[in-house]
């Protein structure tokens, strides 16, 4: 059973990675985890979510009425693409790298449709990380109280050859 | 000197996310952090905004300050220019982080005093590399001015010569590095070829 989750979990990480939608950085991130902080990439795509959601919202925004302005559309987008470049974003952050060119280029069509694309592929790596963190972070879980059993068997059977031993 | 320090270090960056990975990489590297958003939580901290300083409340020296460069309000090399330029705290080590690769950007820093410039995201190897760096520093004070110099140097010749770096094509903020960075880039690049 636990065999089989841990399978599951490296195959979807495999796909995420395969598919583009993460990058190394998101497996530098889970290396960075141990039995003290198992849920630290969880945590910090966490923070992740709730950056993105102001992230989202201000540029919708700053979207909807003229006069525009490139540079404060830029900036945000370019707050939002340092985030996704840090839990390993790889597509959204190339979705942020083509709205920085329309800020560039001051092309308010161009920035409306990849602001599109940017919240699509958010949208998309939010569900997948869900899933895959629905099965990894039970593997933690899972493991200790694997471990706890059988120390504890292994102390009772112990313990109770000790008595017969009459030590106890 | 020779004493196993745990160093004490300060990062500043106004991103969440970004906070909660060098305070994890720093924690795993066995140092002390104090992680603030900003330039000016950072100079408050450090006692240098008229307010109280902390410092003397839990008597935790300040052996590293890791800052981002783009920040609100206060950019990275503002904080870094203050920090330079108070007699107290000038000795403090100062790193930026960025996650362009600006070379205006990165030989502004080294000028003002910087002792490195870190490309995020930030990886492990990067901050036990400091760690080692300013471990070795803080024992050696008297040779520590010479090694600087030699070591910017050949840090600013690294960053100019990594030619597997893409830098950014456009850098839209109002200062004239923007504009001088394109042109800075080509005669750069004549250089080493």
């Amino acid at each position: 059973m636990e065999s089989q989750k841990k399978r599951q979990a490296a195959y979807m990480k495999k796909n995420l990675l395969d598919q583009g939608y993460l990058d190394e950085q998101f497996a530098h991130l889970e290396e960075l985890q141990d039995d003290a902080n198992p849920n630290f990439v969880e945590e910090v795509v966490k923070s992740f979510y709730t950056d993105s959601a102001r992230f989202i919202r201000n540029i919708e925004v700053a979207l909807e009425n003229g006069p525009y302005d490139f540079t404060k559309l830029d900036n945000m987008m370019y707050q939002f693409k340092g985030s996704s470049s840090s839990i390993g974003a790889r597509r959204v952050k190339r979705q942020c790298s083509m709205f920085q060119e329309c800020c560039y280029a001051k092309n308010i069509e161009g920035c409306r449709n990849t602001f599109q694309g940017v919240k699509q592929e958010y949208a998309t790596l939010k569900t997948k990380l869900e899933t895959y963190f629905q099965v990894s972070p039970s593997l933690n879980n899972s493991n200790k109280h694997l471990y706890a059993t059988t120390l504890f068997v292994c102390l009772n059977i112990f313990s109770k050859k000790l008595f017969q031993a009459k030590l106890l | 000197m020779g004493m196993a320090q745990e160093l004490h270090v300060l990062a500043v960056d106004d991103s969440l996310v970004d906070r909660k990975v060098i305070e994890r990489l720093l924690k795993i590297s066995c140092c002390k952090v104090t992680a603030v958003e900003s330039g000016r939580r950072a100079l408050q901290y450090l006692g240098l905004d008229g307010e109280k300083s902390s410092m003397g409340i839990d008597g935790l020296k300040v052996n590293l300050i890791l800052t981002d460069y783009s920040m609100p309000g206060m950019t990275g090399y503002e904080l870094l220019k203050k920090i330079k330029e108070s007699s107290a705290l000038s000795k403090i080590p100062v790193v930026i982080m960025s996650s362009e690769k600006i070379l205006p950007r990165i030989d502004r820093c080294l000028e003002e005093g910087a002792e490195e410039f870190l490309l995020k995201p930030v990886k492990l190897s990067d901050v036990k590399r400091l760690r080692d760096f300013i471990l070795r520093g803080e024992g050696d004070d008297d040779k520590l001015t010479d090694k600087k110099i030699k070591e910017a140097c050949s840090r600013k010749r690294k960053f100019q010569d990594d030619s597997t770096t893409q830098v950014t094509a456009h850098d839209i903020e109002s200062s004239p590095e923007s504009s001088a960075s394109s042109e800075s880039q080509q005669q750069k690049q004549s250089k080493i070829g």
